[in-house]
């Protein structure tokens, strides 16, 4: 028994099945993202003043992985484009770098993106707190200019409560500011910034440009290249804090649904680079049998991956730029 | 003729080939004894094992294995491909319908031990020693210690009924066993576009349903949160010190239904692409079956409706694994303390996405079974549908509307005026296609000759029905209505009449219907008559009382059936509402009584029933050109389609059917001529 019309197209309908396929799963995962990108509307819109962070992510980077992605896009149409020319080392060739692209993204995504957040901490403090530090709020001066107030205070951990999940990390960043301090000596105003207090419940943060001086307007967010950590510090009372934790998925619904949008995208990226491996050793056998059926797998593949450059398209303003 | 000669040979050879002597029906049984048996077996032995029953361990991992070794042995290169990871759209669609009409027992055996603790709150259940059994410490335990039901275990059952008769039930007989085994037959096709693509589309239905079946037996049970799991209740449910973090009722339920909603996805987009490209020549839009028809649409609601339920499940699975907050909102306050989380999130979101998928859902239900009855009443009346264009444009409609109704299942959330307004006008628009489509049937029994076999009582129920669940859903799309109704047992009556004996009688036309097919044998119909009367009956006397509990205002969630509660101290026709409970109850039961001759003369005319051949209803469609039960690869000759799917009864032609590949009217092809007289009415 034959399916027909594997490889070449019906009459009337002018396609091949594979193709009608993948249009029909493409429509479907626009409804996926299309359910997640809602969410994020949904929660940015519902979100407490001061609560949807903006400008906490690396622009440039952003824009790197932005450009590999798009490229990327180009090559594998390259690589469809020279099977139908039947240039099959042209085809194994624009493939590689397409699965190259593909790596990249995931690798600067995965293994420098994400860790980063990992290790970088903040703490929501409470509303009758604030006053508290106006030092590395600056509320007086955001109300005399009607900006958005701010409520959280973030950086690097040095100093943890007794108990907190965070205190191994924050030993390690303690290590590292004390060998920094060593090396370039304390950087504001004489006196030497704290690093560790004996009380048991205060959290000591190495503050980010925002926190250091925060009536600066140009330490303001968004930025297009990002601010670098100061050598400061601030002590917050572990009863001050309403929520703080490291910028994981739990720390605010803007990082929940980052965390999740990435990840589920890098998802689809990981799935199209294993697809493409394969069609590029493996699969690419086909070529010698039947060269248009390889041609036909990789334009589907490719509409695939043209489908995952596009959610790449919404992903890159929505968390980077706005 | 040469052409079709060697067509037919090649298809006997293939056929000799992959299945060699059982019916693809037989291949299903097979299936479920190597593999579903066996699993069921290990999950009891799993089971016992934690909670120190050795025996029962050991006996249970020793018969499965005795099973299993049993039939892989004898069978394994034969049953390998052929009747476990088959490809052929016939046993897949087998596969589809037994293990979902098994999930509509279970679910179904839920809710007769629910109305139990409905009914006699304060008395322990000891029919027939089932207590005894209940309250072993593998299955139940503590939670039906005594014969009686936990108000926990109530919430479980209640949840996983809804779940297991949705998600594992109805859409897996309605739309894929019945879609799968009727679709490319119908269309003339050899099989589905992407046959591995179906095969896994099975699977990952199968892993789904043990997922939610396992779940049962993890430490505190399955999901307890209703089916619809609104959060945060399902956020914060099972989880704590006494569950672990991954093996609990709600994140087993969030993660079966991740592989359900992966299923229905596969599933759909085999089953559109089958259509547009696998139709045979001659096969044009508008001369396919109804049925196809109806299966297309279906298709691309899940296709787009279930996706936001994934995105939804990802958040809540998040939510309870991550510690995020997608759907917690600022300010909990849980069992006494603030949770630290961060907050920020939504409950309303989840509702939102969920009611997206689920309602149309309600019509991924309804259509398939609206294209079954098509079906059984054009073959039945002997004439062709009244108004099948416009039947068709009014699915088209539906679906599309069907999108854009969800949040009149969120009246209750307090939504502005202006939103409110919109979802009351899209619900009540939505009615006209539905209307259309009833009136079109109704209308084609209208001067028809009726025969009335038993796919015909079932489809001639399910008309008037069907009618009540779809009007008394309509002062349910004004929320000032909705206000009052909501959640009480009105809800319950309305969509059970919809789903019931709706759904469930196109379910069982459908079976009676295409029975011959699958097997080449007949359905009694004596017994198919007492289990036709027997269930009409008993399901109104189930549901129809319901009515009246809800509009006194009994809500639907009480595990005592309101023993408490004033609400439930009012008569009506006789009967306090509380007193009504043990009246429905046992119709329930009753019910359940009358489901036992369906079970019978399913198994037993699988082979006992009396023999037929083709074509034995003497129907026009497609499907009925093939032989019984069909071939892998479906068909002995080349089809061609020369006209619509309902002429029956053509004025001046000798039979009073023309199939649809008969060159010229009213001349039955010889292949298709039926081999054995059906039994008339």
């Amino acid at each position: 028994m034959e399916i027909p019309y594997t490889t070449s197209a019906r009459r009337d309908t002018g396609l091949w099945n594979s193709k009608i396929g993948i249009w029909l799963f493409l429509a479907s995962e626009v409804m996926l993202f299309g359910g997640l990108f809602s969410s994020y509307i949904f929660l940015r819109l519902g979100a407490a003043p001061g609560y949807w962070p903006r400008g906490l992510l690396n622009v440039p980077v952003g824009t790197l992985n932005t450009a590999i992605l798009i490229a990327s896009s180009v090559t594998v149409v390259l690589a469809w484009a020279a099977l139908k020319m039947r240039n099959f080392a042209q085809y194994k060739l624009f493939m590689g770098i397409t699965i190259v692209c593909g790596v990249i993204f995931l690798v600067v995504k995965l293994a420098y993106e994400w860790p980063q957040k990992f290790v970088h901490f903040g703490a929501y403090i409470k509303d009758d707190a604030l006053s508290k530090y106006e030092a590395q709020l600056g509320n007086e001066y955001l109300k005399s200019k009607g900006i958005t107030l701010r409520n959280e205070i973030s950086g690097h951990l040095l100093d943890a409560p007794e108990g907190s999940p965070f205190a191994e990390v924050a030993k390690k960043n303690a290590e590292h500011f004390q060998h920094l301090l060593h090396e370039h000596g304390p950087a504001h105003e004489g006196h030497a910034p704290v690093v560790q207090t004996p009380e048991t419940d205060d959290y000591v943060i190495q503050l980010d440009a925002i926190n250091a001086n925060p009536t600066d307007p140009g330490n303001e967010r968004p930025h297009f290249l990002p601010k670098e950590l100061t050598m400061q510090t601030a002590v917050i009372k572990a009863a001050d804090v309403k929520f703080a934790s490291m910028f994981t998925p739990n720390h605010n619904p803007y990082f929940s649904t980052y965390f999740m949008i990435t990840g589920l995208h890098g998802l689809h990226v990981l799935a199209g680079v294993l697809v493409f491996i394969y069609f590029w050793i493996p699969g690419a056998a086909l070529y010698k049998t039947n060269p248009e059926h390889l041609a036909n797998r990789v334009e589907v593949a490719g509409l695939f991956w043209h489908f995952v450059d596009l959610v790449w398209i919404f992903v890159f303003p929505l968390f980077y730029l706005l | 003729m040469q052409t079709a000669d060697h067509v037919s040979e090649e298809h006997h050879h293939d056929h000799a080939a992959h299945h060699p002597d059982l019916t693809p029906l037989g291949y299903a049984i097979a299936w479920a004894a190597t593999v579903l048996f066996p699993l069921a077996l290990l999950v009891a032995a799993i089971s016992a094992f934690r909670h120190g029953s050795k025996e029962v361990a050991g006996i249970a991992v020793a018969s499965a294995a005795f099973t299993g070794v049993l039939f892989l042995s004898a069978n394994l290169k034969k049953w390998w491909r052929t009747a476990i990871f088959s490809t052929d759209h016939k046993v897949i669609g087998i596969q589809y319908g037994i293990s979902g009409l098994a999930f509509l027992f279970f679910g179904f055996c839920l809710m007769m031990l629910m109305r139990w603790s409905i009914a006699y709150p304060d008395k322990p259940m000891t029919f027939m020693g089932l207590d005894k059994l209940l309250s072993k410490s593998w299955l139940f335990g503590d939670a039906y210690s005594g014969g009686m039901m936990s108000p926990e275990l109530y919430n479980t059952f209640g949840a996983m009924h809804g779940t297991i008769m949705v998600f594992l039930g109805i859409v897996p007989v309605a739309f894929a066993a019945f879609g799968n085994y009727v679709v490319p037959l119908q269309i003339g096709a050899p099989d589905m576009t992407f046959p591995r693509i179906n095969m896994a589309s099975f699977w990952s239905f199968f892993v789904g349903g043990v997922v939610m079946v396992v779940s049962f037996f993890v430490p505190g049970g399955a999901a307890k949160s209703g089916w619809t799991s609104y959060s945060p209740l399902a956020n914060i449910a099972d989880t704590g010190p006494a569950f672990h973090p991954i093996w609990n009722g709600q994140t087993m339920w969030i993660i079966g239904m991740v592989f359900l909603i992966t299923s229905s996805l596969l599933g759909a987009v085999n089953f559109i692409t089958t259509i547009i490209q696998l139709r045979a020549p001659g096969m044009t839009w508008m001369r396919m079956p109804f049925f196809c028809w109806a299966q297309l649409i279906t298709a691309f609601l899940l296709l787009l409706a279930f996706p936001p339920l994934e995105a939804a499940s990802v958040m809540q699975l998040m939510d309870r694994v991550f510690g995020t907050c997608f759907f917690m909102p600022d300010g909990l306050f849980i069992n006494g303390s603030t949770p630290n989380l961060s907050g920020g999130g939504s409950p309303i979101l989840w509702q939102h996405l969920f009611w997206f998928l689920a309602h149309p859902e309600v019509y991924v239900l309804i259509l398939p079974g609206i294209g079954i009855i098509a079906e059984v009443i054009a073959n039945n009346t002997r004439k062709p549908l009244w108004g099948y264009k416009a039947m068709v444009y009014a699915l088209f409609t539906l679906g599309f509307l069907s999108f854009i109704v969800w949040a009149h299942h969120m009246y209750m959330t307090g939504m502005g005026a202006k939103v409110s307004a919109f979802f009351q006008t899209t619900t009540i628009v939505i009615s006209i296609p539905s209307v259309i489509l009833l009136t079109a049937l109704m209308i084609s029994l209208w001067g028809g000759s009726i025969r009335f076999t038993v796919p015909m009582l079932f489809a001639t129920a399910f008309l008037p029905q069907f009618g009540i669940g779809g009007l008394t859903g309509i002062p349910l799309a004004f929320n000032a209505v909705d206000l009052y109704l909501h959640d009480s047992y009105y809800i319950i009556a309305h969509f059970h009449y919809v789903v019931a004996p709706g759904t469930i009688f196109a379910i069982f036309a459908g079976v009676y219907y295409w029975f011959p097919k699958a097997t080449g044998r007949q359905l009694n119909t004596f017994l198919g008559w007492v289990h036709f009367l027997g269930t009409i009956i008993f399901i109104n006397l189930l549901f129809m009382p319901m009515f009246l509990q809800g509009m006194m205002g009994m809500h639907r969630r009480w595990y005592d059936g309101g023993a408490n509660w004033d609400f439930s101290k009012q008569t009506i026709l006789g009967h306090t509402g509380f007193q009504w409970n043990a009246d429905i109850s046992r119709a329930a039961w009753m019910l359940g009584v009358f489901q036992l001759p369906f079970i019978f003369n399913f198994f037993w005319s699988i082979w006992f029933g009396k023999k037929v051949g083709r074509n034995p209803w003497h129907a026009t469609t497609l499907e009925w050109a093939a032989p019984s039960p069909p071939p892998h690869g479906n068909f002995d000759t080349e089809q061609h389609i020369y006209r619509g799917p309902y002429e029956y009864s053509v004025p001046g032609a000798a039979d009073d059917y023309t199939m649809q590949n008969a060159p010229t009217i009213g001349t039955v092809s010889e292949e298709s001529k039926p081999a054995v007289q059906p039994s008339a009415h």
